[in-house]
């Protein structure tokens, strides 16, 4: 890096670039601690002309693939290959570099730009796969999540899904507003903001709407909220307390506890607010419902056998309404969340004077804890189920968190101002993972 | 007192030209917090006469109906915390009920820990906000 005066300056403005972006993207800085014991090193090279673009590409290649745990970044500095012939195959192997991603990009006369990128295999000195696009100026962090997720699922076989959204709500001052973000916490914007509580985001399984439970009448009543048209209805204003709301997979349902019958209780309800009909009943407190992958069971906290614990019942077939305990460490277990894959479910497990993530197989049915935090809430797993995304505080606010679910890698990703609760990872959407982004 | 006290509208029963007795700082009425032992739902001895003059004005006043909000301290899960806060709620809600409310005059709801009324993160602060609020129509 000290031989190469030019391509450092060159760097340097990029580190400046990238910075100064920060605060227009009311960014959550991303702090990274842990990691898995074996990464693949991969160097990324900045795409040629990228120094001219309102948004760097690589940077957030780079930073999407570093929060994973499963990529080390291998210093690019001094080579600037932009196309297969330019790349000098001996120099990436000597710097340890396994993988190594190229590109370019072109600025329009219609302003939109060209994007090309490409990822090579160093000890093959083969293309294992490229792409090439043209977007608009404001989709250049949406470009480079897309080829975040190529790199990703083609070193790692695994689902990438830096392409999809997370909610959350923040707590400013008296405002309380419900955000949607990208993935690594980016073009953050307020889907409402009210100077009353809001709880409980749930996203539809197809992204376009979110449930929550809104306190703006004086008692919590459940919304649904359409993204796009921002079109809200309350679908649960029943007498009496209205909350927890969960989709079903297909998206016809929520199930939701009201209190109209006295305690809170599991209910189901059509998407629209119609069709109410009661799950199960239990003497004591019934909530924080979770439907199974199949759509075929929930699980949920109850106090039924004397401390809030998790059980699953079957809400079809021969045993609906048959609860069975799934938790029995610690006097403290709440807000379970299932798996994608449905075999296991993350939950808040109180350890001492601890609240912390914890995650059980419902095979194994152990208990694995994954932070050591002093306060941490609502669980809830990325779409590949490789990550659980979590709040924690610090300083006495709440901080957007995620772990992987193994344990290995934690990262914060912390905003510079409010305080944050209840981060709910958005579905993976079709067009996402298909991503034929060109044009 | 509970939040939006000042708004209470009058002629609800109250009776004619003497002070509205739920505004009226040396009537029991005008007390509208219950407070509450940790984990617990029980209403303590020495809130039994407040809850039961509630009951009784309820009873007279067929016309008067309160919101009945619960609360909680702020640590643990948000939805568990409201239920929990619901239970405080029905608790107050129930002995009103026995003492000849009706069903129809209370909505018990709860505010779970969102809606704290002490923002330290001590003792104090926790006792402060486990806590049921009685509100009546036109104060909330």
């Amino acid at each position: 890096m000290r031989n190469y005066l030019h391509p450092l300056s060159f760097y340097v403005f990029f580190l400046f670039l990238s910075i100064m972006h920060a605060p227009l993207h009311a960014a959550l800085n991303i702090e990274i601690f842990g990691g898995g014991a074996s990464r693949i090193p991969i160097a990324i090279v900045p795409f040629s002309a990228e120094s001219r673009l309102p948004q760097s590409i690589t940077t957030v290649v780079a930073a999407d693939l570093e929060r994973t745990g499963s990529f080390r970044l291998t210093d690019s500095s001094g080579l600037t290959p932009h196309e297969p012939e330019e790349v000098v195959y001996a120099d990436w192997q000597n710097r340890g570099a396994s993988a190594l991603v190229i590109g370019s990009t072109t600025i329009l006369p219609d302003g939109r730009i060209d994007v090309r990128f490409r990822l090579m295999d160093v000890a093959k000195r083969t293309q294992l796969t490229g792409f090439a696009g043209t977007v608009p100026a404001d989709q250049l962090r949406a470009v480079a999540h897309r080829i975040a997720d190529i790199i990703y699922e083609t070193l790692t076989g695994n689902i990438g899904v830096f392409s999809t959204h997370i909610a959350y709500v923040m707590k400013q001052g008296n405002k309380y507003a419900l955000q949607v973000a990208d993935s690594d916490g980016f073009n953050a914007r307020s889907v409402i903001e009210y100077t009353e509580p809001i709880i409980s985001p749930a996203w539809s399984p197809d992204g376009s709407k979110l449930a929550y439970v809104s306190f703006e009448n004086k008692k919590p009543v459940v919304y649904v909220q359409t993204l796009s048209t921002r079109e809200r209805k309350a679908i649960a204003n029943f007498k009496g307390s209205n909350s927890a709301p969960a989709w079903s997979p297909d998206g016809s349902r929520l199930a939701v506890v009201l209190t109209m019958q006295g305690g809170s209780q599991i209910f189901l309800i059509n998407a629209g607010g119609s069709g109410l009909q009661r799950l199960a009943q239990s003497s004591g407190i019934d909530t924080e419902p979770s439907f199974s992958p199949d759509g075929q069971s929930i699980i949920f906290t109850s106090d039924r056998g004397g401390s809030p614990q998790i059980y699953r019942m079957a809400i079809t077939g021969d045993k609906a309404g048959v609860a069975e305990r799934l938790t029995f460490e610690g006097s403290y277990n709440v807000s379970p969340r299932y798996s994608p894959d449905g075999k296991s479910f993350a939950y808040i497990h109180r350890n001492g004077g601890k609240f912390n993530v914890a995650v059980q197989d419902f095979a194994r049915r152990q208990m694995q804890l994954l932070t050591d935090s002093r306060f941490d809430e609502s669980p809830s797993f990325a779409p590949n189920g490789k990550m659980i995304l979590y709040a924690t505080e610090i300083g006495g606010r709440g901080i957007l968190s995620a772990v992987s679910s193994d344990g290995q890698t934690k990262q914060r990703l912390s905003s510079q101002t409010g305080d944050i609760r209840e981060p709910v990872w958005g579905p993976l959407l079709k067009s996402q993972r298909t991503g034929n982004f060109v044009n | 007192m509970g939040s939006g006290g000042m708004g209470a509208q009058d002629g609800m029963g109250s009776g004619g030209f003497a002070m509205n007795p739920l505004r009226d700082p040396s009537n029991i009425l005008s007390q509208r917090s219950v407070y509450f032992d940790f984990d617990s739902y029980t209403i303590k001895s020495q809130y039994r006469e407040l809850v039961l003059a509630h009951a009784k004005y309820l009873r007279d006043n067929s016309n008067a109906k309160v919101l009945l909000q619960g609360n909680t301290d702020e640590r643990g899960s948000r939805e568990y915390n409201l239920a929990l806060g619901q239970r405080r709620a029905e608790s107050v809600k129930n002995a009103m009920l026995l003492s000849g409310a009706r069903d129809h005059q209370i909505e018990a709801v709860s505010l779970g820990e969102e809606k704290p009324r002490a923002t330290s993160r001590d003792e104090s602060s926790w006792t402060e906000n486990r806590r049921a609020d009685i509100l009546y129509q036109g104060e909330y």
